[in-house]
C-alpha cells in the first residue's frame, strides 16, 4: 500500500491541529455553529441522532493491520457515550415501535464508499481522536462535506485476476490532488470519484459523480474511459459516457475541467438539484463541450501543470507491489481437509489470486446479532490481527461493508477460517442474500425516514440455513433509511427504502436494480413494485418475491448447468409476477402501530 | 494576503474598479484599465468565486488586486490567497487575529493553484 513520506505525515498531523484550533475557537463562542459546520464536516465530523458521528476515511480502501489496530482502540477508548446520554437515547429507542436492536457502543461501521464510522464520540474529544488518527497516517479529511469525498475503488485492485492495470496508483494520485484543494472546497455539493481497472466493474463506476476505467488502447497505452454525472438521491441516474480514452497523464488536468465547469455552473439554489448530475442532465452535451473548452484552455494556456510525469507515477506505483511475507508462512496442518463448512467457506469468501499462490479472503460482517458491517473494538483488534498473521499486514474495506485479506496463501486458508470462525467473521455468505447492504438508519441517522437495521435483522433472521441461501444464490440485497440512499437501495436487485408516511416508517420495495457488475447488467435503478409496506409486511414481502423466483427460474439441467440467477430470472419474465408476488404480501388489515 | 477589516473597505467610485457578480463568467468583462475587482461571497460555502479568482488570475494573467468581499471569513482565507485573491475583507464585526496562523499552518500543498502554479511532485523533481 502507499507509504507515507515525511511531507505526508506532516500534512495529516497539520490537519489535525487545524481541527484543534476550530473546535477550540467553536467552544469559546469565536466560531458560529454555521460557520463551524461545514469545517467539521470536511474533517469527517456529523452530528447525528443522539451523538457526534465520525467518519475516517480509508483511501480507495486500503487499510493496515495497524491501522485496523488504532481504530480498534479508538472503538474502545473513544467511542464511549457519557452514562446518561446512552441511557437517555435506548430508552427514546425503546419508544419506536416493534423490534428494534439495543443501541451498541464501542464499535466502528464499514460504509459503502469503504471508509469507517463511529457513532458515540463526543465532540470535545475530537481534536484528540484526529491527532491519534494521524499517528497511524489517518484522518477524516474531506469524507463529508460538499468537495471531493474519499475515491473508491475495486477491492480487488492489485490482486484481481482480471485486472487490466491496477488502479491504486492513479486513486493514490487523485487522493494528494484533491486533498484541500482551494477551489474545490465548496463545491454545490458532494462529488464522488470511483476507480476501476478490471473488466468486472467492483466499484459501482456508473453511479459516481465521476466514474473511471483504466483500458488499454490498441498500442497498448493507458487511459481512462471518463462517465460523469451519475448519482443516487431522490433523482438516480447513471454517468454519461464523455471520453472514450484519455491518456492517463492527463486526468487530473481532465478532472480539473470536469469539476470547475461544475463549480461554476451547478445549482445552489436547491440542495436536490445541486448534484453533478442534474447539470450534466440538465446541459447535456452543452455541459460536455464546456468541459472540453476548459481542458483545452489548461492545456494550451495554462501549460498543463497537473499532468502527471513518468517519475511521480513510478515513485507511488513502486507502493503498490505485492508486498513482502514477513512472516513464516506454515501451511495449515489441516489444508487438504474435506470439512464441509470449510469448503462451503472457500467456495463462498475465497476468490482466485494473481498470484496463483495466494488468494483473497472476505471476513463476513453479516451476522445475526449485529447491524451489516458493524464491528466491536474486539473484532476490530482481533481483525487487526488476522490481518498482520495471514495477509501482509493489509486488507481492504469493501462496498458491500465486508473486510478483504488480499494476500493471503492458499495453505494457510484452513487455519485462517477456524481463527475467523472462532470471531464469528466466517460466515458462508458473500454475495448471497445475507450479504446485505444497509445504512445506519433510523437508529443513529438524523437524516432518516425509517430504521434500516431492524429490517436487514428480520430478513438475516428468517434466512438462516446455508443450503437455502445457497440454493437462493447471488442476490444484492440493498437498504437505505431514506432517499439519500446510503444503502445504495436503488443498485439492489432487490431495495428497500425507509419512506415516512403520517409520521410513521414505511418501506418501499424496488426490484431489479443493478450496480453494473456483470451479473446484474448495466447500471440502472430498480422499478417501484407498488405503494410502500409496513415493516412487519417487509420480510413476508421478501419471501414472497424469493418465493417466486424458485417457482419460475429454469432450474439446473445438468450437473454443468447451474440454475438461473435470481436477476435473471426477474429479467427474463418481467416484473410483473414478481410485483403481484410483492403485493400479495400485504397484510390485509393496517398494522395497528 | 492584506487583510481588511470591514469599515476600511471602500467600494470603487471610478471605472478602474470593477465589481464582477458571483454568477459571471470573468473572462466576458472587459479588464482594459482595470486596477482592481471586487469578487463576493454571498455565503461563504458557495465557492463560484475561487473559480472566477482562478480564472482572472491564472487563465487571464490579471496583474491588479483581486478582492473578497461578503461572507469572508477566516477558515476561508488560504484558499482564497491560493486560487489569486490578495486582499480579503472580513465580514463585518470579525476579528482578525486567527488570521495569521492559518496562513503559517501550512508550508506547502500537494496541488499548484494560482500563484503557485506547480504541484508538489513537480516542485520536488526539480
Amino acid at each position: 500500500m502507499y507509504q507515507y513520506t515525511e511531507f505526508d505525515r506532516q500534512f495529516v498531523k497539520l490537519r489535525a491541529a487545524q481541527h484543534r484550533d476550530q473546535l477550540d475557537r467553536w467552544q469559546k463562542g469565536e466560531l458560529a455553529d454555521d460557520e463551524f459546520r461545514p469545517l467539521r464536516l470536511q474533517n469527517g465530523w456529523y452530528v447525528q441522532r443522539y451523538a457526534p458521528m465520525l467518519r475516517v476515511a480509508v483511501p480507495y480502501g486500503e487499510i493496515s493491520s495497524k491501522q485496523l489496530s488504532v481504530l480498534a482502540q479508538i472503538a474502545k477508548e473513544y467511542d464511549q457515550p457519557d452514562a446518561a446520554l446512552f441511557a437517555k437515547a435506548q430508552s427514546q429507542q425503546d419508544l419506536l415501535p416493534g423490534k428494534s436492536p439495543r443501541l451498541l457502543k464501542g464499535y466502528g461501521h464499514f460504509t459503502t464508499r469503504q471508509n469507517v464510522q463511529f457513532n458515540w464520540i463526543p465532540l470535545d474529544k475530537s481534536a484528540d481522536v484526529m491527532d491519534l488518527l494521524a499517528t497511524v497516517d489517518m484522518h477524516g479529511i474531506q469524507t463529508s462535506g460538499n468537495c471531493i469525498r474519499n475515491i473508491t475503488t475495486d477491492e480487488l485492485a492489485g490482486v484481481a485476476v482480471d485486472e487490466v492495470v491496477d488502479p491504486r496508483p492513479y486513486a493514490e494520485i487523485l487522493r494528494q490532488w484533491s486533498t484541500l484543494h482551494p477551489e474545490f472546497a465548496f463545491l454545490p455539493r458532494k462529488f464522488k470519484i470511483a476507480i476501476t481497472g478490471a473488466t468486472e466493474d467492483r466499484a459501482a463506476i456508473g453511479w459516481h459523480d465521476v466514474g473511471l476505467q483504466l483500458v488499454k488502447n490498441a498500442a497498448g497505452e493507458v487511459g481512462f474511459k471518463v462517465w460523469v454525472g451519475g448519482g443516487m438521491g431522490r433523482t438516480p441516474i447513471i454517468g454519461s459516457l464523455v471520453r472514450e480514452f484519455l491518456p492517463w497523464q492527463q486526468i487530473m488536468n481532465y478532472l480539473e475541467a470536469v469539476v470547475r465547469v461544475y463549480n461554476r455552473w451547478g445549482r445552489r439554489d436547491n440542495l436536490y438539484k445541486a448534484r453533478i448530475k442534474i447539470l450534466v442532465k440538465a446541459e447535456g452535451q452543452r455541459y460536455i463541450d464546456e468541459v472540453e473548452a476548459e481542458f483545452l484552455q489548461i492545456i494550451t494556456v495554462d501549460g498543463g501543470p497537473h499532468t502527471i510525469t513518468q517519475a511521480e507515477f513510478d515513485r507511488v506505483a513502486a507502493c503498490f507491489v505485492e508486498p513482502h511475507a514477513h512472516e513464516s508462512a506454515a501451511a495449515s496442518a489441516n489444508s487438504h481437509t474435506q470439512d464441509v463448512a470449510f469448503l462451503r467457506w472457500v467456495h463462498q469468501n475465497v476468490v482466485a489470486h494473481k498470484n496463483p499462490a495466494l488468494r483473497a479472503v472476505t471476513l463476513s460482517f453479516k451476522r445475526l446479532g449485529l447491524a451489516p458491517g458493524d464491528a466491536t473494538a474486539e473484532q476490530l483488534e482481533a481483525s487487526a490481527q488476522l490481518v498482520a498473521k495471514y495477509s501482509r499486514g493489509e486488507a481492504r474495506v469493501t462496498h458491500s461493508q465486508n473486510l478483504v485479506l488480499p494476500w493471503v496463501p492458499e495453505s494457510q486458508l484452513f487455519d485462517l477460517w477456524q481463527d475467523a470462525k472462532d470471531l464469528g467473521l466466517a460466515s458462508p455468505n458473500i454475495g448471497l442474500l445475507n450479504d446485505m447492504i444497509a445504512c445506519p438508519g433510523g437508529d443513529y441517522c438524523a437524516l432518516a425516514n425509517a430504521r434500516a437495521i431492524p429490517v436487514a435483522a428480520a430478513i438475516s433472521e428468517r434466512y438462516q440455513d446455508l443450503d437455502e441461501l445457497d440454493d437462493l444464490g447471488p442476490i444484492d440485497l440493498h437498504i437505505s433509511g431514506c432517499i439519500n440512499s446510503c444503502g445504495h437501495h436503488h443498485s439492489g436487485h432487490i431495495g428497500i427504502l425507509g419512506v415516512d408516511k403520517d409520521g410513521k416508517e414505511w418501506y418501499q420495495v424496488t426490484l431489479g436494480g443493478s450496480d453494473g457488475s456483470a451479473l446484474s447488467g448495466s447500471a440502472g435503478a430498480g422499478k417501484v413494485v407498488g405503494p410502500s409496506f409496513s415493516a412487519a409486511e417487509v420480510p413476508e414481502v421478501i419471501e414472497a418475491v424469493l418465493n417466486k423466483y424458485l417457482e419460475l427460474r429454469a432450474p439446473s439441467s445438468s450437473s454443468n448447468v447451474r440454475a438461473e440467477y435470481f436477476i435473471e430470472t426477474l429479467r427474463r419474465v418481467g416484473q410483473d409476477a414478481f410485483k403481484a408476488a410483492a403485493n400479495g404480501a400485504r397484510h390485509p388489515e393496517p398494522e395497528l402501530a | 494576503m492584506k487583510i481588511l477589516s470591514f469599515n476600511d473597505h471602500t467600494p470603487g467610485t471610478d471605472t478602474s474598479v470593477i465589481s464582477i457578480a458571483n454568477d459571471a463568467d470573468p473572462r466576458s468583462v472587459s479588464l482594459e484599465g482595470v486596477k482592481r475587482i471586487d469578487l463576493h461571497f454571498p455565503k461563504f460555502t458557495d465557492g463560484r468565486a475561487y473559480s472566477q479568482a482562478f480564472l482572472l488570475r491564472r487563465r487571464l494573467g490579471f496583474k491588479g488586486e483581486i478582492r473578497a468581499t461578503g461572507d469572508v471569513l477566516i477558515d476561508q482565507l488560504v484558499s482564497m490567497a491560493r486560487t489569486g485573491f490578495d486582499v480579503a475583507v472580513l465580514r463585518q464585526g470579525l476579528d482578525a487575529s486567527a488570521a495569521q496562523r492559518q496562513f503559517d499552518r501550512f508550508p506547502n500543498f500537494y496541488q499548484g493553484s494560482a500563484v503557485d502554479t506547480h504541484p508538489l511532485f513537480a516542485k520536488a523533481a526539480a
